[in-house]
């Protein structure tokens, strides 16, 4: 068995990478968005989960205990190095699908942060409360805007069903545990996700039912990011985001 | 460094006259940010608490209570914790009122789990009015959310409870 700290380390870093490469695809949409109000409310998400990932970032590079920062795990990893589920690092898109994007993963984030705020480890269970407050607003916000476009015009409504469709195949692995969540489980340090797979799949259908849109048909799954195997657009994304760090090391503000 | 001559409660009044940065007529204490000092041979230590975990106020709170204690003459070193997970419930009432005046509603329900109940009755700050409908759930900063007054027909912020 690996070493409790390991294990640890690679769930914070999970969490962390999560958070991060989602804030990164948010951010994008920064002076992009629909309107002013809205534009606002994405860069303030990606906001939250700065935080989110600075505070999992800052506990893995403890618990390495070899000196490292947040920043160099935010931006000194190659592709295959990440962890982040492959959700979080689809494209942008138009809005339907960002939003679709967000519907998937802040519900599942809601169900997820609900647990993990129980934890037996104590910065897991600090970090979950907190960030299960901004969740629940994260959530509100991709509610709101599904049974907005779904129940909208036509043009809305299509564009919205295709985007829920053409996500779903990224959404198997939420529910996936592999040897770091089983042990940390049996420690009561992780959450059970496949227990959750029921209640996220609930969720979403009432949002869909609200905002007259169908659930995606089950397909093939895509799975591999737990083990750094990554879409192609997690490369070209690193490279935008990383090109300040790698082209001038230790660059301070 | 000598600081056996000051007290945590001391240490704590001195910190307490902090402004939030972002609301400047509230201070870190009022607002709940500020949770303990711990004075020591190693020196003083002040224990904060992020409102949100991206706010980005908190560098320069960091900076500040450093900056004030060092005109005392004292080194500090600030930690940052999560637990217990900071909440509006810890705002003073004096420092929701100071904000109302300043033209910022105050979170009105305490730590809510009903986010769309909570913003049904906010009460514009301006004319006291609860006929008010929200613009949007994230204004300038992450905790505050945009609001207008059907009323008086003003914009304003709303604190958002957390
Ligand atoms: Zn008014």
């Amino acid at each position: 068995m690996a070493d409790l700290n390991e294990l640890k380390y690679t769930y914070s870093l999970r969490l962390g990478d999560d958070a991060w490469i989602l804030s990164h695809r948010l951010s994008e949409w920064c002076s992009n968005g629909p309107f002013l109000e809205e534009d606002l409310a994405l860069t303030n998400l990606a906001l939250d989960l700065i935080g989110r990932a600075q505070g999992f970032y800052k506990y893995a590079a403890e618990l390495e205990g070899k000196g490292k920062t947040e920043d160099d795990l935010a931006y000194r990893r190659n592709e295959r190095q990440y962890f982040n589920h492959l959700l979080v690092e689809m494209p942008n898109g138009n809005f339907a699908d960002t939003i679709a994007r967000q519907l998937y993963v802040s519900v599942f984030e809601y169900y997820f942060f609900n647990e993990l705020k129980n934890s037996s480890d104590e910065t897991f269970a600090a970090l979950a409360a907190k960030t299960l407050k901004e969740v629940k607003y994260h959530m509100a916000h991709a509610v709101d805007w599904t049974i907005r476009l779904g129940d909208g015009t036509e043009e809305s409504h299509w564009k919205m069903q295709r985007a829920l469709d053409s996500l779903w195949m990224y959404t198997g692995e939420l529910f996936e545990m592999d040897e770091v969540d089983n042990e940390l489980l049996q420690q009561c340090i992780a959450v059970d996700v496949i227990a959750l797979k029921a209640k996220w799949q609930e969720h979403i259908e009432r949002v869909l039912k609200q905002a007259t849109l169908k659930q995606a048909e089950d397909a093939y799954m895509q799975t591999g990011s737990r083990k750094g195997i990554h879409t192609e657009h997690l490369g070209h994304m690193l490279g935008d985001m990383q090109y300040l760090q790698r082209a001038y090391p230790d660059a301070k503000w | 460094m000598v600081v056996a001559d000051k007290t945590k409660e001391d240490i704590l009044k001195l910190l307490s006259q902090i402004a939030d940065p972002e609301i400047p007529v509230v201070t870190i204490q009022e607002i709940g940010m500020l949770r303990d000092v711990n004075i020591s041979d190693d020196g003083i230590e002040v224990i904060i608490t992020p409102t949100y975990t991206g706010c980005p106020a908190m560098g320069i709170i960091e900076a500040d209570i450093k900056a004030l204690l060092h005109e005392h003459g004292y080194d500090a070193t600030v930690k940052l914790v999560y637990n217990p997970a900071w909440t509006t419930d810890w705002m003073t009432d004096e420092a929701k009122e100071k904000m109302r005046k300043y033209g910022i509603a105050p979170p009105t329900h305490s730590s809510c789990g009903d986010i769309a109940a909570a913003e049904a009755e906010i009460a514009c700050p301006q004319c006291g009015s609860k006929n008010t409908e929200v613009v949007s759930r994230f204004g300038a900063t992450a905790c505050k959310a945009l609001y207008k007054c059907n009323s008086c027909k003003e914009p304003f912020e709303y604190f958002k409870c957390h």
